[in-house]
């Protein structure tokens, strides 16, 4: 299967930026700055990538929103923060192609009208943060980041900036809080970061793995990325397998192949038999059709979102109370504590399931989890308040009469 | 302007209007809880969520700005059940001790409660085991009772620009704290008590000493008098029962006589001292009399004093060095009272009715001592003596009109007028304008320094030399005056700085609330008072030449500076 990314991975030394010249990089950026920005932006409008962080908004959409603001300075942020339990693809791509990015994010700061650019990264990738820091080093020698790149009237800058390890600064606005020195806490929105970003300032903010398509797009043209994977989010999109399966670990695929193909074809099969699956780690509703596409409108479509790529399989050893419980868990610790329906919420939510999970669950207490469910996804301030439920609701749904199980009788 | 539909009524707002404010024109008051007039909205509690048509989820009205054609619907029934569902999650957290709560009857999370119809709270929930912060003489934080609506960290960082609280922490663990945990007493908080008007349950409270001062009175052996600050005679009323603007000095004498104080003075007297003492120190300061630099600032606000210590230590030489008259009166309690009535001061108990929370705090300085003893025993603040009256079951409304005890207790009209922004300064002013030119000032009313503006600045022709004053009250505004002093380029005289927004009307121990208006109004029922009364300017009090004539001797004179004079402390920043 042709891989997009992770095309030159296996080169030895990829990280080094005469490999990464040698093997075709920089390519795209200079082809980049001899187009217009906004031809730049149409180019990728044409591919119709989405971003690949789990909102699935189209790219192109959001750089052009970005460069039509008015207001002065603008920024290229890259949401490097990945925090989602049981993702790990970004890491992947910085820690063997740091050029990728560096090249996309200049490429993407040409484009919207930004001089600076800011990679967050989570704190933990020690090692991940150090290449990043020599590539961009590297292309600054080069002459690809800096005044007047390649000859051209375009002047950027770039620069790492450390997380410090809270889930919700992988949240953008939550991100922009941090970057500026705050207390990671999602704003409210609208205004959204085209228009007040980093430092208030219109900023696009892109995942990783989105900006990393961005070269080959300018290389290829739109169009061939368009016709790439499933036509409603075309591409390749990065799976990152995890839980009771043989083989996992991240996969570059082509968007649209089902859930059956990732476990039994790339996944060396279900260690076990299958239960149930987070598509998208643990913020997604479960699925337990392996028929379903992995693409952004099919798994909506099936109860669920794709959101970054963490596919997390459940065998049928596995306790559906448990799965629930445990990701709910992970949303008390990483609430920011802000909103009332998600510091609260979750920590109730959490109190119900280790009822249930202890065998002492009480039978009102399964619609007042749907009920809470509901009000903190209509009046969470961010995603994660929004989405904490989702695995929680999904498995009293689909799996109700384990929940009865652990009612106390 | 914005045309939009709420409950299916057209309403035209200005652009930037929130969904919450454009409610008010279809006469609907979204319910709300971290929302408060004045602060900047925080959107963090959902309460004021509507239903927008369009949106997939609920909006909180607090925060959003209307747009063109959206139509709004603020009680649904998805709307009221979200509602109800916050408020049960806020409780099952909640101590139940509303009861002996200081909040009792004045919580806005119990009214809520009952208001939006909260019937059961179905979570176990857990009760929150966080340590009190005590550390301060004037305020204490129960942070088992917050609800983090953030409230008293914006009062304190954006009204106030103090900024020692903010939140900390994550998720469940998330509280309000101090640098360090080190709490209130041990950072720059100036205790003004802002914080405590704005927090919406009894999170945070004023130290009391009610139980203190029933000791006292109930000893035989003690000697108790009582002075009440200018602010407590316009806002007294509101704690029992009487209309915002109610005038209550006659009964609030008579019921502190039944309260059983020995004797009932009024921090009025003392006001009028004050102004002896720092109308001639401003006019030393002018004539170059006195060798310290111009503008002079007023030094009654404990607050704002506190404030300079910490953040403007260079303009302490700038202070007047007047005591503040809750200070000037506690002295004169254990000497002029005591040697006038051959009563030991070691009997005397001296207590102060305060608007004020960092009056506990200034009470305690080790300066204030000049009179061998501590000058000031205890500080109530007007929430206190309400409940005191309360206690002791006396019918206010039906209170006779009494004078207090004339010794310490006569005053002019510009005494009273110190309760309200600008009035200190306008007070001075009558009277300095007669110690240098040795007339009368003929226009009394010196409008341009009253009123709610934050800054404000007049200048006043004395005999040609053009004296330029100016007043601000609330700490932020307080910097704009601060900065310019700092940078040499102030163009006053004489600055009245007041910690609180209002003055002292808006006190931190004042009846709870942040409302403006309600403050606009205290100021103005003073300066009725004022106009009403025959004396109103300080010189012309005959207790004031009394005192100076058989204790004092003469203003900035030898037993002045003793008893009525201080100095500042430098202090850290944490």
């Amino acid at each position: 299967m042709e891989r997009i990314l992770l095309k030159d991975v296996d080169i030895p030394n990829l990280c080094e930026i005469d490999v990464y010249i040698d093997s075709g990089g920089y390519k795209a950026l200079e082809k980049a700055l001899k187009m217009t920005p906004k031809e730049v932006i149409e180019e990728v409008k044409r591919s119709r990538l989405v971003g690949r962080g789990g909102a699935a908004f189209p790219t192109g959409l959001k750089w052009e929103f970005t460069r039509k603001e008015k207001d002065e300075p603008k920024f290229l942020v890259c949401n490097a923060d990945e925090g989602e339990p049981g993702t790990f693809k970004d890491r992947v791509l910085m820690k063997n192609n740091p050029h990728l990015l560096v090249e996309a994010m200049v490429i993407g700061g040409y484009a919207i009208g930004a001089n600076k650019g800011v990679i967050y990264i989570r704190g933990e990738y020690f090692e991940e943060i150090g290449r990043l820091n020599k590539a961009i080093k590297e292309a600054r020698e080069k002459g690809y980041i800096g005044e007047g790149i390649l000859g051209s009237g375009f002047s950027y800058e770039l620069q790492v900036y450390r997380g410090a390890g809270a889930y919700v600064c992988g949240e953008e606005s939550a991100l922009f809080e941090s970057l500026e020195g705050g207390r990671g806490c999602a704003r409210e929105r609208p205004p959204f970061p085209a228009q007040y970003g980093f430092m208030g300032k219109p900023t696009a903010i892109n995942n990783v793995e989105t900006l990393c398509n961005v070269p080959a797009i300018i290389n290829n043209g739109g169009e061939w990325y368009s016709r790439i994977g499933s036509p409603a989010s075309p591409g390749t999109k990065f799976f990152c397998l995890s839980g009771h399966v043989n083989k996992p670990g991240v996969y570059e695929l082509p968007t649209g192949i089902t859930l059956r193909e990732l476990i039994e074809e790339y996944g060396g099969g279900v260690k076990g038999e299958f239960k149930a699956s987070l598509p998208g780690g643990v913020s997604s509703s479960l699925v337990t059709d392996t028929d379903v596409k992995l693409d952004y409108k099919s798994v909506a479509d099936a109860g669920s979102m794709l959101g970054s790529g963490a596919v997390i399989v459940i065998n049928s050893s596995t306790s559906i109370v448990d799965v629930a419980k445990s990701c709910i868990e992970f949303f008390v610790r990483e609430s920011c504590g802000q909103c009332v329906p998600c510091r609260e919420g979750t920590r109730r939510a959490n109190e119900i399931l280790g009822r249930f999970a202890g065998g002492k669950g009480k039978v009102e207490d399964i619609d007042l989890l749907l009920e809470l469910g509901e009000v903190m996804y209509d009046t969470a301030r961010c995603g994660l308040g929004q989405a904490a439920m989702n695995a929680t609701i999904s498995a009293i749904k689909m799996f109700k009469d384990e929940f009865m199980g652990r009612v106390e009788s | 302007m914005v045309a939009l539909t709420i409950n299916g009524e057209h309403v035209k707002v200005p652009g930037g209007t929130s969904i919450m404010d454009a409610a008010k024109e279809v006469h609907i008051n979204i319910p709300h809880l971290c929302y408060l007039e004045g602060l900047e909205p925080y959107g963090a509690c959902r309460v004021c969520v509507v239903e927008v048509e369009g949106e997939r989820r609920l909006i909180p009205s607090c925060i959003r700005e209307v747009s063109e054609g959206m139509k709004v619907h603020t009680h649904s029934a998805r709307v009221r059940h979200a509602r109800r569902m916050l408020i049960e999650l806020l409780l099952a957290n909640h101590p139940e001790d509303c009861f002996t709560c200081e909040r009792n009857q004045k919580c806005e999370l119990l009214k809520l409660a009952y208001e939006i119809c909260v019937g059961d709270v179905r979570f176990e929930g857990e009760k929150p085991s966080f340590e009190l912060d005590e550390t301060s003489p004037s305020i204490i934080r129960d942070p088992n009772k917050c609800v983090l609506c953030g409230r008293c960290i914006r009062v304190c960082h954006d009204v106030q620009t103090v900024r020692v609280i903010g939140f900390a922490n994550r998720g469940p663990e998330t509280k309000v704290v101090t640098l360090l945990e080190n709490g209130l007493g041990n950072v720059e908080c100036t205790n003004c008590g802002q914080c405590i008007h704005v927090c919406p349950v009894g999170a945070i409270k004023e130290r009391s000493c009610v139980d203190e001062v029933w000791t006292a009175l109930e000893d035989p052996k003690k000697h108790v008098v009582v002075q009440e600050a200018p602010a407590i005679r316009a806002a007294l009323g509101e704690e029992l029962g009487l209309p915002v603007g109610t005038l209550v000095a006659g009964k609030m004498h008579a019921a502190l006589k039944r309260l059983g104080f020995d004797v009932v003075f009024d921090t009025n007297f003392a006001a009028d001292l004050t102004i002896m003492e720092e109308g001639n120190e401003l006019v030393g300061r002018i004539t170059g009399k006195i060798k310290k630099p111009l503008p002079q600032f007023t030094s009654c606000s404990p607050g704002w004093i506190k404030f300079m210590e910490h953040f403007y230590p260079e303009l302490m030489e700038n202070v007047s060095t007047c005591k503040s008259p809750q200070q000037m009166f506690g002295p004169l309690s254990k000497t002029y009272y005591a040697e006038k009535t051959g009563i030991d001061p070691e009997k005397v108990v001296s207590v102060s009715v305060m608007p004020c929370t960092a009056k506990k705090f200034e009470a305690q300085r080790a300066e204030m001592t000049d009179s061998g003893y501590q000058d000031v025993d205890y500080v109530l603040t007007t929430r206190e003596l309400a409940r005191m009256i309360k206690e002791a079951g006396i019918d206010f409304l039906t209170l006779p009109d009494e004078p207090a005890e004339p010794l310490m207790g006569m005053y002019t009209g510009a005494a009273t007028i110190f309760g309200a922004t600008g009035g200190v300064m306008e007070a001075a002013l009558r009277t300095a304008y007669k110690l240098v030119t040795g007339r009368e000032l003929e226009s009394l009313d010196i409008k341009p320094v009253r009123g709610m503006d934050g800054v404000k600045t007049a200048t006043v022709d004395v005999d040609g030399l053009e004296v330029k004053v100016a007043v601000a009250h609330g700490l932020g505004n307080a910097r704009k005056l601060l900065n310019e002093t700092k940078a040499g380029k102030s163009p006053y005289h004489f600055i009245e700085i007041m910690a609180c927004p209002g003055g002292c009307v808006g006190g931190g121990g004042q009846p709870y609330g942040f409302d403006m208006a309600a403050r606009a109004i205290r100021g103005e029922v003073l300066y009725k008072e004022d106009k009403e009364l025959t004396l109103r300017r300080s010189h012309e009090n005959p207790s004031i030449k009394k005192v100076y004539d058989d204790f004092l001797g003469k203003p900035l004179g030898k037993k002045s500076h003793k008893l009525l004079h201080t100095k500042y402390t430098k202090r850290e920043m944490t």
